[in-house]
């Protein structure tokens, strides 16, 4: 028989603090934790780790990338196994990126996206976003699809430079 | 779930189908748009779509049918269920734009109505890429608008680009047998629902942009745009898949 006090049992919160390893591999500041991507996590009693995540936009073509990075970084706990799911379940939207996550975007450059509180997108969330340059907010629009499907690109008038924004989802 | 599962998987299909092969006409722009700007978004646009493609194909396989890309790579014109009207070549860009913006309102609406869906993984998908087609009807609506507006030359080629497209959408809306399944078990209100609300908003939009709604009545209405979704198509459906799936019949196991 075991003695209980011998067994590792690993928790919820060691695991999303690895997880805070695994970065977007666009915007390598931010980690799929702070932008709100993990969704849940399920420990067995036999210490097999399920993982679920959701992707920022459906054609995100940085899921399957992240969902083998989180199964190594996972399996780097002494863990009989890991099943990383990817599913809608949870909708994600950019309200679910952290605080702590939103500074290390601005940090990136990117302009942050106005929280959205479960309406959708309207053009006045767009306009006069705050530049992530110069604080000025005046700036513009110039087009709601950028580099990568979850970027939004403007341009600041103050400042004179085009910027990004992580755009409201 | 067991009497309305097929019903399901058609209405999957349809849907699939349309992103796959609008997502693909979308991303011919790549490199050719008109300006930097249009570029871009046609092909940010493409890859949503193709995105929403691949998580309906998903839901699919879930219910028994192959994997994505099998169902995306292997089928012929036969088996697809698109519309015609996703099936044309991109042509002009005042041609493009005009599908686009036909075609998004109408799917903008679709997953709208879906978010109420009896079937969850279905209306939890559709929860999630409403917001992402926002910005697709959201840049429709401002081309439609500006350039309806603009010169006379812009007004007139998208009044004509408004002619030619405006019957060809009307495929979109063509029933399956499952309509009435569809409809009682509560997994989608119909399209004659979805046609209704679309002819209001696209109506309200093309009137303040200066431009006409076309006069369609039972006399004038193409016989061209219907048989998608019983599985006939237009000339340009195979020439499309052929080019499509052209790596994947070399080498199904290529990696990318």
């Amino acid at each position: 028989m075991y003695d209980m006090d011998e067994l590792t049992l690993i928790t919820e919160e060691e695991i999303i603090s690895l997880l805070h390893e695994v970065k977007d591999p666009e915007i390598p500041r931010v980690s799929v934790v702070e932008l709100g991507m993990i969704t849940g996590i399920k420990i067995s009693a036999d210490n097999k780790v399920e993982v679920r995540m959701t992707p920022t936009f459906a054609g995100c073509p940085a899921v399957e990338i992240l969902k083998s990075e989180i199964k190594n970084k996972v399996l780097e706990l002494p863990v009989e196994d890991v099943e990383v799911k990817v599913d809608f379940d949870v909708q994600w939207s950019t309200d679910m990126i952290t605080e702590e996550g939103r500074k290390h975007l601005k940090e990136s450059g990117f302009a942050l996206p106005a929280h959205l509180n479960n309406e959708l997108i309207s053009i006045d969330l767009l306009t006069n976003v705050e530049c992530p340059f110069c604080g000025s907010k005046k700036t513009r629009l110039r087009n709601p699809f950028g580099p990568t499907l979850c970027r939004a690109i403007h341009y600041c008038d103050a400042c004179s430079q085009a910027f990004e924004q992580f755009k409201p989802v | 779930m067991s009497d309305n599962t097929q019903a399901i998987k058609n209405l999957l299909f349809r849907m699939a189908d349309d992103d796959l092969i609008i997502g693909h006409r979308n991303s011919e722009w790549t490199g050719l748009g008109p300006i930097l700007e249009e570029d871009i978004a046609f092909s940010s646009m493409a890859q949503d779509k193709l995105g929403h493609a691949q998580a309906l194909y998903n839901i699919l396989h879930s219910l028994g049918e192959a994997d994505a890309d099998t169902l995306a790579f292997t089928r012929n014109e036969k088996n697809f269920y698109c519309c015609h009207f996703v099936e044309y070549p991109i042509r002009d860009y005042d041609f493009s734009l005009m599908r686009h913006f036909l075609f998004d309102t109408a799917d903008a609406i679709r997953f709208d109505m879906l978010t109420n869906s009896s079937c969850q993984p279905l209306a939890n998908l559709a929860k999630k890429v409403r917001g992402e087609i926002k910005y697709h009807t959201m840049h429709a609506n401002i081309w439609i608008s500006q350039l309806g507006k603009a010169t006379d030359e812009s007004n007139i080629r998208m009044q004509a680009a408004l002619n030619e497209c405006y019957p060809l959408a009307l495929g979109i809306f063509e029933k399956s047998d499952y309509e009435s399944v569809l409809i009682d078990s509560g997994v989608f209100d119909g399209e004659e629902l979805l046609q209704k609300v679309w002819t209001d908003i696209v109506s309200e939009i093309i009137e303040k942009s200066n431009l006409k709604m076309p006069d369609i009545n039972e006399a004038n209405l193409s016989t061209l745009a219907f048989g998608g979704r019983k599985g006939y198509h237009t000339e340009f459906l195979q020439p499309l898949l052929d080019e499509m799936t052209e790596v994947y019949s070399i080498d199904p196991a290529a990696e990318w």
